[in-house]
């Protein structure tokens, strides 16, 4: 079944291209594809997800998907609420919907094979699959200096995955198989046994590879580029769902593959981390447009992501960890998708995402100026909203290790480290929300329309899904402890 | 049927065209090339028929001498199938490029003269079809010049055309000069080991007192083979005659002739590799043919603004990936496939997509009339079916994952890894990543710059059903490469 939610946005796609109604068709691809979503979170462990097709002999290769734990179940999920929500939040320019939506479905099926495929190959190859759109809708149908933030992801990410390609296909040589859930129970079981020196190399290329594809410090300057640039839906499923990938690649494939490698490289990574939470923190302050601002904001949110997995690494018996990375790489996605689809509404209103030339837009859009409210308050990190047991499990992890006879271990210094970007978070968000929604009206402003119900709709999903797990964590939770 | 029948067939399908050309009165030649890809066709489909004097050892032919020098295996056969299927797909893109043929004509616009265009490919693919079979360094030097004198010809074939002459010119001194390479060489090889059958050189090695002076052959074999399949140090005519010479000639050259390199060089390195002797200098020579060639192919296809140019470095970019998985040199185990495949499976991958964008390119030529990047600008508005269907062949050109030039890259990669060959590899990666860079030069070409002119290229009929069944063909590879590991089998 999980084939059918791969390759329903590609089908629809292709629908697309032949000449059905663009909008209508994507809409009802992603829509079916929240139902089937949901219907998986309730019964992933049924052997009827999983799906396989042979397609080389030698070395054997499958098309193969399948939730390998509560994981991919959770990635898959956050994949099909934020496709909804992009589809729905999209408007296309004049006569460009069948690019417009189209690019959105492949961005989906990408990110969706890339999270179920169980074949090392089609990991790999979802993932770059759903690159292509992504430049090609940055390149055509983007604001601003479009053409160069296109490029420039288009060469970050192609030398990204490059990277990754060879610490791949290493592994794989290693290991003797492209099915990954046989890697990982041979790492466990301690059959497959990779030499330290090996482990160390690979590992470099998993964290330089995967890094660059999640704008880990100093490979991320592509990313606030593209995601002010992109339109809104490309920004909202690549920088909530797409980025994901990397994240999810080292807690998939390096962390269990090779432990020892990683541990070579917990310091630099950790100051690599601080990097994103603190300097680019710091880039977000002095921003002076919104969606600038969200793209650097949702690079410095990586940070913590991989503090994380550097709490995993030091520490890999780490009850909490693993958790805390997944939780928060789902709150993350979410919050940031409801940001820039706000954010594409600010601009469509009001016709400018400057900060100094926006101002008290509450007056006339108070519905506007309270759903952004929450995503900002969920990207601060407000009790009640995801982000927030996303992050306080992220802290708890990273202090779980500690030995209070040695004292502070490198983990726990560069919690407390970054534990200062929420206030940096909450620095530039309130002030983006001061001067955009607050003070008195301005010229642009002054006239600006509402959201419309329909308009609303892409958000209050987000939102509902927010709350949910940040009031209930559980959900999520209870996925990840089953196996 | 005996193997031997189908070069007889394809040789006598040339010269009964090529008659009947030169005494049917039509003004209109494409029918020849048509009959032409209508008679390959049929060989092709007689090739699978094919079988070699192991499988019916009781029949007069099979104790023929001919098999001295003739040998059919399943490299064989897969190599005939390749050329089969290169020449009719360079016939047909010949079919639908015509106007520009008789575009240099003695009379403008009559097709006078243009007959010979649509049958010297055929003679061309029987002597492609022989190397593949060949298994003696003198039958494989013959069946080189065969297919590297057609060339002569076929590169200067619009002779009113000063750029495909300076193409036929240099392709033909540099041709003249890497057979003098071949040829030397060959006489160094039999010289020290005093045999030109390729399986009785490993048990001759043996008796070497020096091997020094068989290497000196080999290396000198190996610079004449690289011309045929454009590597470094032979590099250098590639852009030109690639450029000057008619798009089709172009196609032929960058996949046929050099799959006909790369079969020889195979066959005639398989001996060497097998030997211990050998083995590690002719590895150390090609990983050092490699390196330079990714590096050159690729750095130097950067500033192209030529589209045709940019496909000759691309052509050599792809050379040195093919090099590299022969230096890895492994042979098939029970998780990989070896060398050999992987070089014949990239080769099938290569002849799929560049076909495509040859057949792209020539009716971008005709009917914008120019072959430069930027006459691809805003194709994705004017023709956004087309545009899409050159993003996707471009893309596995660059080796975008899910589509048939990944795959190939995949297993390259896989072998230099399995080896060790971490230099080649690196360099790989470098190449890789520049590839990505000019080949989507031209896809941002085409979608993010305006059109010049707004009018839409028209496709004719058989360039359409090309450019479709290629870049399906690509996608569905990309998905699902079983077909072509099969045909290796």
């Amino acid at each position: 079944m999980l084939a059918i939610l791969v390759f329903l946005p590609i089908a629809a796609f292709l629908a697309i291209l032949f000449g059905a109604p663009a909008r209508l068709t994507a809409l009802a691809a992603a829509a079916v594809n929240l139902a089937l979503g949901l219907y998986a979170v309730f019964t992933w462990q049924c052997a009827c997800w999983s799906f396989s097709l042979p397609v080389l002999e030698k070395p054997a290769m499958n098309l193969a998907f399948g939730f390998t734990d509560g994981m991919s179940v959770i990635m898959v999920l956050l994949s099909v609420i934020v496709t909804l929500a992009a589809v729905l939040s999209g408007k296309a320019p004049e006569g460009r919907e069948k690019l417009y939506f189209g690019s959105s479905l492949l961005i989906s099926a990408g990110a969706l094979g890339a999270f179920a495929a169980t074949d090392l190959f089609f990991f790999y190859a979802f993932h770059e699959l759903a690159l292509v759109p992504t430049f090609l809708m940055i390149g055509m149908l983007g604001r601003g200096d479009r053409r160069d933030a296109a490029w420039k992801i288009t060469i970050y990410l192609g030398l990204g995955s490059v990277i990754l390609l060879a610490g791949l296909v290493w592994l794989a040589n290693l290991a003797g198989t492209y099915d990954i859930p046989t890697m990982l129970n041979a790492a466990k079981s301690g059959a497959l046994k990779i030499d330290p020196v090996a482990q160390k190399s690979i590992a470099a290329l998993l964290i330089v590879g995967f890094g660059t594809l999640v704008s880990l410090f100093p490979f991320h300057s592509w990313a606030a580029p593209a995601y002010a640039s992109a339109p809104a839906p490309v920004a909202m499923l690549h920088a909530g769902v797409l980025k994901k990938f990397g994240l999810y690649g080292l807690l998939r494939l390096a962390i269990p593959l090779v432990p020892e490698g990683l541990q070579a490289w917990l310091t630099p990574l950790l100051v690599l981390l601080l990097g994103n939470i603190l300097w680019v923190g710091w880039v977000t302050i002095s921003q002076k447009r919104l969606d600038r601002m969200l793209g650097n904001s949702s690079v410095m949110h990586m940070g913590y992501i991989f503090l994380a997995i550097a709490a995993l690494i030091a520490f890999p018996e780490n009850p909490l960890a693993r958790s805390a990375a997944i939780v928060l790489m789902f709150a993350h996605g979410i919050s940031i998708a409801l940001l820039f689809s706000l954010a594409d509404r600010i601009e469509r209103s009001t016709g400018t995402l400057d900060l100094q030339e926006l101002g008290g837009l509450a007056k006339a859009a108070p519905k506007l100026a309270f759903l952004f409210g929450i995503g900002a308050m969920a990207s601060i990190g407000l009790p009640g909203l995801a982000n927030f047991s996303g992050e306080i499990l992220v802290f708890l992890a990273a202090f779980k290790s500690y030995n209070g006879s040695s004292g502070l271990g490198p983990v726990q210094i560069t919690c407390i480290l970054s534990i200062w970007g929420v206030v940096i978070s909450a620095v530039y968000m309130l002030r983006a929300y001061r001067s955009i929604f607050q003070g008195p009206a301005v010229k642009a402003t002054e006239s600006a329309r509402d959201i419309s119900f329909f308009g609303r709709i892409p958000a209050v999903l987000l939102i509902v899904a927010l709350f949910a797990v940040g009031l209930y964590p559980n959900l999520l939770l209870n996925l990840l402890n089953k196996f | 049927m005996p193997a031997y029948y189908l070069e007889a067939l394809t040789v006598t399908l040339g010269i009964i065209l090529l008659m009947a050309e030169t005494f049917c009165s039509c003004k209109n030649k494409a029918w020849v090339g048509v009959a032409g890809a209508i008679g390959l066709t049929l060989i092709l489909g007689l090739t699978f028929f094919a079988i070699g004097p192991d499988a019916k050892p009781t029949a007069v032919w099979a104790t023929w001498p001919l098999w001295n020098f003739y040998q059919f295996d399943g490299l064989a056969k897969f190599y005939k199938l390749f050329s089969l299927t290169a020449t009719i797909l360079v016939l047909l893109l010949a079919v639908d490029y015509r106007t520009i043929l008789a575009r240099f004509t003695e009379v403008p616009d009559s097709e006078a003269g243009t007959g010979e265009f649509y049958t010297l490919p055929i003679f061309a693919c029987a002597g492609m079809m022989w190397l593949a079979s060949a298994k003696d360094l003198a039958g494989a030097f013959v069946a080189l010049e065969l297919v590297t004198v057609t060339f002569y010809i076929l590169v200067a074939y619009l002779r009113r055309n000063v750029g495909s002459l300076e193409a036929g010119v240099k392709y033909l001194i540099l041709g003249a000069l890497s057979t003098g390479f071949l040829v030397y060489g060959i006489a160094w090889v039999y010289g020290t080991i005093g045999t030109m059958q390729l399986a009785a050189i490993p048990a001759a090695i043996g008796h070497l007192q020096s091997t020094t002076p068989l290497l000196f052959g080999v290396a000198l074999v190996i610079v004449g083979l690289a011309f045929k399949i454009g590597a470094v140090p032979m590099q250098v005519w590639i852009p030109d005659v690639y450029q000057g010479a008619p798009t089709p000639t172009t196609a032929f050259l960058s996949v046929g002739s050099k799959a006909a390199g790369f079969i020889l060089t195979i066959r005639f390195l398989e001996p060497f590799l097998a030997s211990e002797a050998t083995r590690a200098p002719v590895v150390a020579l090609l990983l050092i043919m490699a390196c330079a060639t990714l590096l050159y192919g690729n750095l130097a296809a950067i500033p192209q603004t030529n589209f045709k140019r940019l496909l000759a470095y691309s052509s050599i970019a792809h050379a040195g990936f093919l090099i590299l998985a022969l230096a890895a040199a492994k042979s098939e185990t029970a998780f990989s496939q070896g060398s050999t495949k992987v070089v014949s499976f990239y080769l099938a991958t290569y002849l799929i997509m560049t076909m495509g964008v040859f057949f792209i390119l020539s009716q971008v030529r005709i009917q914008r009339d120019g072959e430069e990047i930027s006459d691809f600008n805003g194709l994705g508005k004017t023709n956004p079916t087309l545009a899409l269907a050159l993003t996707t062949l471009l893309a596995a050109l660059a080796g975008v994952p899910l589509t048939a030039g990944f795959i190939g890259k995949f297993f390259v990669f896989s072998l230099a890894v399995e080896a060790g060959l971490w230099w080649g590899v690196a360099i790989a990666f470098i190449a890789a990543a520049a590839g990505f860079y000019y080949y989507f030069g031209v896809i941002r070409a085409m979608w993010w710059k305006a059109p010049a002119q707004e009018s839409a290229i028209i496709l004719p009929c058989i360039s359409k059903l090309c450019i479709g069944g290629l870049t399906l063909a690509v996608v569905l590879i990309g998905f699902w490469p079983q077909p072509i590991w099969a045909l290796l089998k």
